[in-house]
């Protein structure tokens, strides 16, 4: 690399060499097989620093609402939500692609009906959003936001770009790998989770601390989407399959203890 | 042999063209009988408020029915139909603010996303007066942190991510680690 394509680290912001010796620290502490879950408290990612709670989180029993969740349906979203490639004029410019999968439960079964939200870059690396300063370009025929239900087997289904990678300010040279952002809902609000999918093979994956906060091998590889061939529509769009698997729930574990 | 529940990621800067939908902080019409405000500022460990978040509301109505109707996401077509969900984004302040009405029970729940934030946090925002098993047994200063305060239009909760007078955050028994 060239000094100019290389320029000396900004004020306060670490080398990307510095950010992979402190994820990969963690990485050899970690004992495998102890967490599912990112961690909140990850000083790699620096924007967590002083957003994330230092006390453990206090034990309770679902009560009340917490036992169920907020119900959506055909008032809530029109179908045409689900396809990210026809909400303009003009259709998005990258490669199209069908994204499905199944949501279910910590029990293994279907949550059917249920709102499925994402959100992402276009194929440049950019959103639509004000505050994203990346020197991409915008895509007349591209918003990057979709909404579903999923059916009775718990399957969601959309149509979209494969987005971009796109650079942040955690450190100096950081990039996101490609994502798409996901907001689920299960049969209780307990059950609520956002979370990002990932692309199989991403180059990046070592060097995010965001995808590294999750410091399970295995964990982390289940945000991975897979590659499906059969879903892959001739002449048309690539498919990639990813499945969700909610906490929970409770309510079975409550009417059990009640017998 | 139970799956793994997926990792949940941080919801990151830009969810502010996806998450929030119109009137999503109105659960009733403001200015109808029986609305409130419940409002607040979320702040991090130096105090600092927190202009990405958006928290998630969910509660029963006034009479205590955790009510199961859909069309949270198109409250600005149809009448009013109180559905008990809604979603408030912070503003450059960190504020907040829900319209909606006191419920028939003795907590809001309440979810907190925001960049920065890892993974979704879960609280409870207690009713001035109530009174239970979960909070007695927290420690006065950890309690407080749960308990809604008055102002004009109705109720306050600060949110406090991190610090001295940080939430109380919550765990239920099927979350894993
Ligand atoms: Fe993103």
């Amino acid at each position: 690399m060239t000094a100019a394509a290389s320029p000396e680290p900004g004020p306060g912001l670490d080398s990307q060499d510095r950010i992979t010796e402190e994820i990969e620290s963690i990485a050899r502490d970690y004992v495998a097989g102890t967490e599912s879950q990112p961690r909140l408290d990850y000083p790699p990612y620096r924007s967590s620093l002083l957003r994330h709670p230092t006390k453990a989180p206090e034990p309770v029993d679902p009560e009340g609402v917490e036992l169920v969740a907020p119900v959506f349906g055909e008032l809530d979203l029109d179908a045409s939500e689900a396809d990210l490639t026809l909400q303009h004029d003009r259709e998005p410019i990258g490669e199209r692609m069908i994204l499905t999968g199944r949501v279910v439960d910590g029990d293994g079964r279907p949550v059917r009906r249920q709102l499925v939200e994402i959100w992402q870059a276009n194929a440049a690396g950019r959103y639509i959003h004000e505050r994203d300063q990346h020197p991409a370009p915008l895509d007349p025929g591209f918003t990057g936001m979709g909404r579903c239900l999923t059916d009775e087997e718990g399957r969601y289904r959309f149509t979209t770009i494969r987005p971009g990678p796109y650079p942040w300010r955690n450190h100096r040279n950081a990039w996101r790998p490609a994502h798409i952002h996901f907001s689920l809902f299960g049969t209780e609000f307990t059950q609520r989770m956002v979370t990002q999918m990932y692309f199989p093979g991403d180059p990046l994956f070592p060097l995010d601390p965001i995808f590294r906060s999750v410091v399970d091998p295995a964990a982390r590889a289940r945000l991975i989407a897979a590659y499906d061939h059969d879903l892959t529509t001739p002449e048309w769009a690539t498919g990639y399959r990813w499945d969700i698997v909610l906490t929970g729930p409770h309510r079975t574990l409550i009417e059990a203890g009640d017998r | 042999m139970s799956p793994v529940p997926t990792a949940g990621q941080t919801v990151g800067p830009f969810f502010g063209y996806a998450l929030p939908f119109p009137h999503d902080s109105e659960l009733v019409v403001p200015g109808s009988a029986g609305a409130i405000t419940l409002s607040g500022v979320v702040r991090d460990g130096r105090g600092e408020p927190v202009p990405d978040a958006i928290l998630e509301l969910w509660q029963p109505d006034a009479d205590g029915n955790v009510v199961r109707r859909e069309g949270s996401l198109r409250r600005a077509n149809a009448p009013a139909v109180f559905t008990g969900f809604g979603r408030a984004s912070t503003d450059a302040d960190g504020h907040y603010c829900f319209t909606t009405v006191v419920p028939g029970a003795s907590f809001f729940s309440v979810t907190v996303f925001a960049r920065g934030l890892l993974n979704r946090l879960f609280t409870r925002a207690y009713l001035p007066e109530a009174a239970d098993a979960f909070l007695e047994q927290l420690e006065p200063a950890r309690r407080s942190t749960l308990v809604t305060a008055r102002d004009e239009t109705g109720l306050v909760f600060d949110i406090h991510l991190q610090g001295e007078r940080e939430t109380v955050f919550l765990t239920y028994p099927r979350l894993e680690p």
